[in-house]
């Protein structure tokens, strides 16, 4: 265990030390939305289109070579990172939407019957709430949801009662986007199991803040965005077990993802190719697998530690000013708080915060179920990374009795 | 400084006292509109009589400036014409997006949030109400 020196870190992320709104530090706090980029993931970015740009898995020349090495080479680090059984296990795409829209579509529909069952909860975000939807409609399965208690933790109970052997798919949340609430997924997917429904994590929040392992967990799928964990935006990974990759049909088609072409029928590539039509984002991967260096040459563990020390501290600092009341009190939960301020909109919020550079988000953050499920339209959200610091969570609540000061007149 | 003209008194009087504000039935909404990135949303009443609005309420939840923005437009319109509203729907959009300034006498306290549009994520904030009354004249002129 070490404890994270957030002011050389900060040095490595050059949107740090630039200012907004007429020279205000920055203060990022909204992690969860996108997280900033070290350097290190930028020149890898620009590094792999100034030196080795080249179409993959089908050129002969030696860019086309490293191009191709580049890519699997990531494909091999981010199976390591979540502990998969096999690089081929990992599937590029351009983010967890597009994953478990992939898994959705691919293995939704080659599984799914009339009158079965697809088992979501009400923390989900949008991503994996709408392609459920859509292939409940599709294959005439229906929809059923793990509801939520006061605390913002998954209610158990009626989880067991609900689940029977008419369920053939669980998708859920590893760990919600505005309650922060981390879910203990392992006994979900254990049970799930047992009345033989398959597994998709959607680990877009928790993987890059701690370690996940899919072998330790189970998952059938696992689906995560690059950019919320250092990485560029338009790459993201859907993990699944090798066994169903085999079994299922492609989700797009077209070059790349072939073995052999004919007029009128194809034989597809083998995993994971097979769900990776068309020209892959190479600097991407290439952005993802440095963005993994820069987390575990800090260690997953202390990055962990260090969010969990500062929420605490930030929670502290926001719950001692009058009419915050913090949506969410999981006993598990991770870096990011959401709050609710008597007579003050989050709109509003959000632009005061703003004014004195502080970034943060307001809205139904593509919740908008959950949200209203807790009694509000909006909410403020705050979420934290390794380069936080007590003087961002300090800037935060001041802002915050700021806005308090003004609406209320205090 | 656009900001300290946006977050002004007058603003916070119409959000913590809005004008016109009262519960609406779905069934008596001429018109409601949303903002889907934040799920504000406002209904509204509207009737006319011999051609001019002669009541008008909104109900619903928004933010400071979508909230004082509406209050402050069901004050201006009523009692005018429907030609007369549609002019200031046209004349307060244009303002808030830039593309024209109004006299102030035009739309009187509704000028402060001209400053809306420094701001480009709240223009939709400051226009909401405003379309869903161009939506409701349409139903019901």
């Amino acid at each position: 265990m070490k404890t994270l020196d957030t002011e050389r870190i900060k040095k490595d992320f050059p949107i740090l030390s630039r200012t907004v709104r007429a020279g205000k530090r920055l203060v990022y706090l909204d992690n969860a939305a996108t997280t900033q980029k070290p350097r290190s993931v930028i020149e890898a970015i620009s590094g792999y289109y100034s030196v080795h740009n080249a179409n993959v898995h089908r050129g002969f020349h030696q860019l086309a070579e490293e191009s191709t090495d580049i890519l699997e080479k990531a494909r091999a680090k981010t199976a390591a990172f979540i502990n998969a059984g096999s690089a081929e296990e990992v599937v590029f795409t351009r983010g967890a939407t597009e994953s478990i829209n992939l898994a959705a579509f691919s293995c939704g529909k080659m599984i799914l019957k009339p009158g079965d069952q697809i088992m979501l909860t009400v923390m989900e975000h949008h991503s994996n709430l709408l392609p459920w939807q859509q292939i409940a409609r599709e294959t005439g399965a229906e929809l059923c949801f793990i509801p939520g208690r006061e605390d913002g933790e998954l209610d158990w109970p009626v989880f067991q009662q609900l689940l029977s052997p008419k369920v053939k798919i669980l998708a859920m949340t590893h760990m919600s986007n505005v309650l922060g609430t981390i879910n203990p997924v392992k006994k979900y997917i254990d049970a799930a199991h047992e009345v033989g429904a398959k597994v998709l994590i959607d680990a877009a929040q928790s993987l890059p803040h701690f370690r996940v392992d899919v072998r330790d967990m189970d998952c059938d799928f696992l689906a995560f965005s690059g950019h919320k964990m250092l990485g560029p935006m338009g790459i993201g990974v859907l993990y699944a077990k090798r066994s169903l990759l085999d079994m299922m049909p492609p989700y797009q088609t077209g070059g790349s993802m072939i073995h052999r072409v004919a007029l009128r029928d194809a034989v597809w590539a083998d995993v994971p190719l097979k769900f990776e039509a068309g020209t892959p984002n190479v600097a991407g991967a290439a952005g993802l697998a440095a963005a993994i260096d820069y987390l575990e040459a800090l260690g997953m563990e202390n990055i962990f530690r260090h969010e969990q020390e500062l929420m605490r501290y930030l929670l502290a600092r926001l719950e001692a000013i009058r009419g915050v009341e913090v949506v969410g009190r999981a006993r598990e939960r991770g870096g990011l708080i959401a709050w609710h301020m008597d007579h003050v909109h989050p709109h509003d919020m959000a632009q005061f915060a703003d004014q004195e550079g502080v970034a943060i988000r307001a809205g139904h953050h593509c919740a908008q179920p959950l949200v209203v499920r807790y009694g509000f339209s909006a909410l403020s959200r705050a979420s934290l990374y390794l380069y936080n610091d007590r003087a961002d969570a300090d800037a935060l609540a001041e802002v915050v009795e700021k806005t308090a000061r003004f609406f209320h007149g205090i | 400084m656009a900001f300290e003209d946006l977050y002004r008194e007058v603003i916070l009087k119409h959000f913590k006292k809005p004008q016109n504000f009262g519960p609406v039935a779905d069934e008596d909404a001429a018109a409601e509109d949303e903002n889907p990135t934040c799920g504000d949303h406002f209904k509204l009443l509207v009737v006319l009589a011999a051609g001019r609005i002669s009541k008008i309420r909104f109900d619903g939840r928004g933010c400071a400036i979508s909230t004082s923005s509406c209050s402050m437009m069901t004050e201006r319109v009523l009692g005018k014409t429907v030609a007369e509203a549609r002019a200031m729907i046209s004349e307060f959009l244009g303002m808030v997006q830039g593309k024209c300034d109004p006299a102030d006498e035009h739309l009187g306290d509704l000028a402060v949030l001209k400053s809306v549009r420094d701001f480009p994520v709240r223009v939709k904030c400051a226009a909401l109400c405003w379309q869903a009354l161009s939506k409701a004249l349409d139903k019901l002129a």
